[in-house]
C-alpha cells in the first residue's frame, strides 16, 4: 500500500521521521520511570523530557500534562474526571469519542457553517448552576474550527469549565487560549499511534479513570509506553503551525478545481475558519460510501461519516447538525497529511474526475 | 481480466466465489452488506452492528489479498425487506425474505454500486446457474439439486441476470466447494451453513412481527371452513396455509386432522378444514418477473409454489393487462398466499411472483 495517494490525514498522520527515530531510540531504554534505581532515572528523563516538549509546544506547565493512551482516553478523562458536580454541555459536531463519554450532555446546536451556536452557549450557561462545556478546536470532517476564544469568554462568565478537544487541531493551527483543559493525540501530529496527552490548567485535578499504580501523579494509572510518548514529543515538536500553513494552498487549489469542473459540488465547512489541510466534498446524489470506494480502487484514500470498526461508511452526524439533510451522505473528507506531495491537487482532481464521470454515465 | 464485486456474506460459498476469481486473475473486489444490527438481534447491549459474519468476509479478503468494503444497508433492509416481511403476515400471507432481499438491497442495489464502481460484473455465491442462451442471459437451476437457490433468483430481472455471475451453480455438492476453501486456505472451509432466517438469529420471528406490526398479534378465532369456532389464536402472523402444527386442540375434529386453509386478516380469523380441503389446482400470481418474452398464450411448464419442493406441471397463463399469470396445476396443489410460484421450463426458469390468496383483487402489486 505504498503506491496511491493517501489524503486521509485527519485518520491518521504519517509518521514523521523524527518521531520514528525517537520511537526506535526509546524502545531501546530497558527502564520503568517509576523505578528507583539508574535505569528507571533513565527513563524517567526521557517522559519528563517528552512532558516538558509537550507544554512548552502547546502551553501550560509541564506538571500538568497527563499522558493517556490517545486523544479517546484523554477526553474521556477531562470529561469523567472534570464533571463532578457539573452539567456537562457538548458541541452537536464533537468526535464520539466526545459523545460517548457523556451521554448524559446536553449537545449544543451549531449553525449553518458548522461552528457553535454562541448564542445557544450562552443561553445554555445561563439556564442552571455549574456546568462543564466541551468543544473540539477543530471538526475532524469538516475542519471548522469552533470560536473558542468566544466560547471561553462565555464560560469564564458564567463559571463554567471548558474542556477544548484539540485532537485534530494540535500541529496544524494555533490552539485558542482561554481552555482549562485541551486533549491532544500523538498520532493526529505524525507521533505513533498509542499515546495522547489531556493539558490541565493550573489547580486542576481529574479523578482518574485508572488509579493502577498512581502514575501520572495519581491522574492515570499504569507505566506509561515510552517510545510512544518519546515519538508523541519529538512529533509535536515537528508539526509547527507554520508547515501546516503550507497545506491551504494546496487545499484551496483541489476545490477550486472541482469547483470549477463540477458546479454541483459543494464544501460543507467552506465559509468558516478551517485547519488548513481539511475540506469536505459533497457530491449531490452519490451515496459518500460509493465515492470513498471507487476513489479507494482508483488508489486515492479519502474517507466519509464516523469511523465503525466494522469498517464500514456511517452516517455523518456532524453533517446532519449541520443542516445538510439527505446530502450528508454524499459527502467525503479530503484531509492533507503533512507530508502532501506537490502534485496532490493533480492527482486528486483527475481522481476525483473521473469518480465522478463513472456514476454520472450510470445515472444517464 | 475484469473487475468483479462479489457479494461476500462471510460464509463458505461467497468466500470460494471470491478466491476462484481472483485467482483466476480476475480484478475482485469484496462488498458485504450490513442488514441489521447484529447487536440488536442477539439483543446483547453494546455489542457491535457487525456480526462475527462481517468479520469472517473481512479475514477471507485479506487472505486473498482483495480489496472489501462494508456496505451499510440497515436502511433499506429494514424497510423493504424486514418491513415487507412484517407486513405479509399482517396481509395474512406468508412473506419469503430471501426473495425480497435479492430482489433489492442484494441485485437491484449491487448492480447499481457494481456499475458505479466500473466494474464488468456482480459475483454472488448462490447455487444457480446462468446461461448464455440465444436471446440473452438464462436463469438455470444448480447442479446440484439438494443445493438449488433458482426459487430464490426469481424476482431477478433479465438485466441484472445480464450482468450476475453465479460461480458455484454448477459444482455437484456443498462439499465439493468445501474442498475448494480449504484448497484456497480459507479458514471458514468448515464454516458450518446459516439457518434461517438471518434477522431472526433465535428463530423466533412472531416477536419481530408483533413489534412491527402488532395488528398481527392481535387475538382472534380458529374456526373450522363450516363456521364453527374450534378456538383462539393469538396472532395471525403465526400461521401459514397448510400448517398444522401449532393449533392445540383445534388440530382434531374427531379423529380427523386439521390444517389451516386459510388467513382471513380482516376478520383476525385462520380458519381450518381437513387436508383434502386445502387442495387446489388454480392459484393467481403478481408481480410477475419474466425471464423470458412474456407469453402471449399460455404455456406448459412446471412451478414450484415454495422453496423446499419438487416442481409440479401446470399450465400458466399470463394476462400482460391486469399483470395477473394463472396457473392451472395438473394436480392439486396447496397454494399459501405471499409464497413464491416460480415457473419453470426443465432446469430453466421462465420468471416467479408471488401468489395471491384466492379471489383476492390486485391492482397495486402487478408486475413491476
Amino acid at each position: 500500500m505504498t503506491t496511491g495517494l493517501s489524503l486521509d490525514a485527519n485518520a491518521t498522520e504519517p509518521l514523521r521521521p523524527e518521531a520514528r527515530a525517537a520511537v526506535l531510540a526509546a524502545l531501546d531504554l530497558p527502564g520503568n520511570p517509576s523505578s528507583v534505581h539508574a535505569e528507571g532515572r533513565a527513563a524517567r528523563r526521557l517522559l519528563e523530557d517528552a512532558r516538558g516538549a509537550i507544554a512548552a509546544r502547546f502551553g501550560g506547565r509541564a506538571q500538568d500534562v497527563v499522558f493517556t493512551a490517545g486523544g479517546t482516553e484523554a477526553n474521556a478523562l477531562a470529561l469523567h474526571g472534570l464533571s463532578a458536580g457539573r452539567r456537562v454541555l457538548v458541541g452537536a459536531t464533537e468526535h464520539p469519542a466526545v459523545l460517548r463519554a457523556a451521554p448524559g450532555a446536553t449537545l449544543l446546536p451549531v449553525r449553518a457553517d458548522g461552528t457553535i451556536d454562541l448564542a445557544a452557549l450562552d443561553a445554555a450557561l445561563a439556564a442552571a448552576g455549574p456546568a462543564l462545556v466541551c468543544l473540539m478546536a477543530a471538526n475532524n470532517e469538516t475542519g471548522v474550527l469552533h470560536p473558542i476564544a468566544d466560547a471561553a469568554g462565555l464560560c469564564g462568565r458564567y463559571g463554567a469549565l471548558l474542556h477544548v478537544d484539540a485532537v485534530q487541531a494540535a500541529g496544524r493551527a494555533p490552539l485558542p487560549a482561554g481552555a482549562d483543559s485541551l486533549a491532544l493525540s500523538a498520532h493526529k501530529l505524525g507521533g505513533p499511534k498509542g499515546a495522547g496527552a489531556l493539558l490541565l490548567r493550573p489547580g486542576l485535578d481529574p479523578t482518574p479513570l485508572i488509579a493502577g499504580g498512581g502514575q501520572e501523579r495519581g491522574r492515570r494509572g499504569g507505566t506509561e509506553p515510552l517510545p510512544a510518548i518519546a515519538g508523541f514529543a519529538a512529533a509535536a515538536r515537528a508539526a509547527t503551525d507554520q508547515a501546516a500553513a503550507r497545506l491551504a494552498p494546496i487545499r484551496d487549489a483541489i476545490e477550486a478545481a472541482i469547483a470549477a469542473l463540477a458546479p454541483e459540488a459543494r464544501f460543507p465547512g467552506q465559509g468558516a475558519p478551517r485547519l488548513p489541510n481539511t475540506s469536505a466534498i459533497l457530491l449531490p446524489g452519490v451515496p459518500a460510501e460509493t465515492q470513498v470506494i471507487a476513489l479507494d480502487l482508483a488508489g486515492v484514500r479519502v474517507s466519509a461519516g464516523a469511523a465503525c470498526s466494522s469498517g464500514k461508511v456511517g452516517a455523518s452526524h456532524v453533517l446532519a447538525a449541520m443542516g445538510l439533510g439527505g446530502d450528508a451522505a454524499c459527502t467525503i473528507r479530503m484531509s492533507l497529511p503533512w507530508n502532501a506531495p506537490e502534485d496532490s491537487v493533480e492527482r486528486f482532481v483527475a481522481a476525483w474526475a473521473a469518480m465522478r464521470e463513472q456514476v454520472t454515465r450510470r445515472a444517464a | 481480466m475484469a473487475r468483479i464485486l462479489v457479494a461476500m456474506s462471510g460464509g463458505v460459498d461467497s468466500s470460494v466465489v471470491a478466491g476462484l476469481l481472483a485467482e483466476e486473475g480476475h480484478d475482485v473486489v469484496g462488498a458485504t452488506l450490513q442488514l441489521y444490527d447484529h447487536g440488536a438481534a442477539i439483543q446483547k447491549k453494546g455489542a457491535c452492528c457487525a456480526g462475527q459474519d462481517i468479520h469472517d468476509a473481512r479475514d477471507v479478503a485479506d487472505r486473498l489479498g482483495i480489496p472489501h468494503y462494508v456496505l451499510d444497508r440497515e436502511q433499506v433492509f429494514r424497510r423493504e425487506v424486514i418491513g415487507d416481511f412484517a407486513d405479509t403476515y399482517a396481509r395474512g400471507e406468508t412473506p419469503v425474505p430471501c426473495i425480497r432481499c435479492n430482489q433489492t438491497v442484494k441485485f437491484r442495489d449491487l448492480v447499481a454500486l457494481a456499475h458505479d464502481l466500473g466494474c464488468d460484473a456482480l459475483a454472488t455465491g448462490h447455487y444457480a446457474r446462468r446461461v448464455d442462451g440465444p436471446h440473452g442471459a438464462e436463469l438455470h437451476r444448480a447442479a446440484d439439486p439438494a443445493r438449488d437457490q433458482s426459487y430464490f433468483l426469481a424476482a431477478t430481472t433479465r438485466e441484472q441476470l445480464a450482468f450476475a455471475r453465479f460461480p458455484l451453480g454448477g459444482y455437484p455438492d456443498k462439499a465439493a466447494v468445501r474442498v475448494v476453501a480449504a484448497r484456497l486456505g480459507l479458514a471458514v472451509a468448515d464454516k458450518p451453513d446459516s439457518q434461517d432466517i438471518c434477522f431472526v438469529p433465535e428463530g423466533r420471528y412472531d416477536s419481530l412481527v408483533t413489534k412491527l406490526r402488532p395488528d398481527a398479534a392481535a387475538p382472534g378465532e380458529l374456526v373450522h371452513a363450516d363456521g364453527r369456532v374450534l378456538g383462539a389464536h393469538d396472532g395471525i402472523a403465526r400461521y401459514t396455509v397448510g400448517q398444522g402444527r401449532g393449533l392445540g386442540a383445534a388440530s382434531w375434529d374427531g379423529d380427523e386432522r386439521l390444517y389451516v386453509a386459510g388467513v382471513e386478516a380482516g376478520r383476525r380469523r385462520i380458519v381450518l378444514a381437513p387436508r383434502g380441503a386445502l387442495e387446489t389446482t388454480e392459484a393467481t400470481v403478481g408481480e410477475v418477473n419474466w425471464l423470458i418474452d412474456p407469453p402471449v398464450a399460455p404455456i406448459r411448464c412446471s412451478v414450484k409454489l415454495r422453496a423446499r419442493e419438487v416442481p409440479r406441471a401446470a399450465t400458466v397463463s399470463w394476462d400482460a393487462g391486469t399483470g395477473l399469470a394463472r396457473v392451472l396445476l395438473e394436480a392439486p396443489g396447496i397454494v399459501a398466499p405471499g409464497q413464491a410460484c416460480v415457473m419453470y421450463d426443465r432446469e430453466r426458469v421462465l420468471g416467479g411472483g408471488f401468489l395471491r390468496a384466492a379471489g383476492a383483487v390486485d391492482s397495486t402489486r402487478s408486475a413491476a
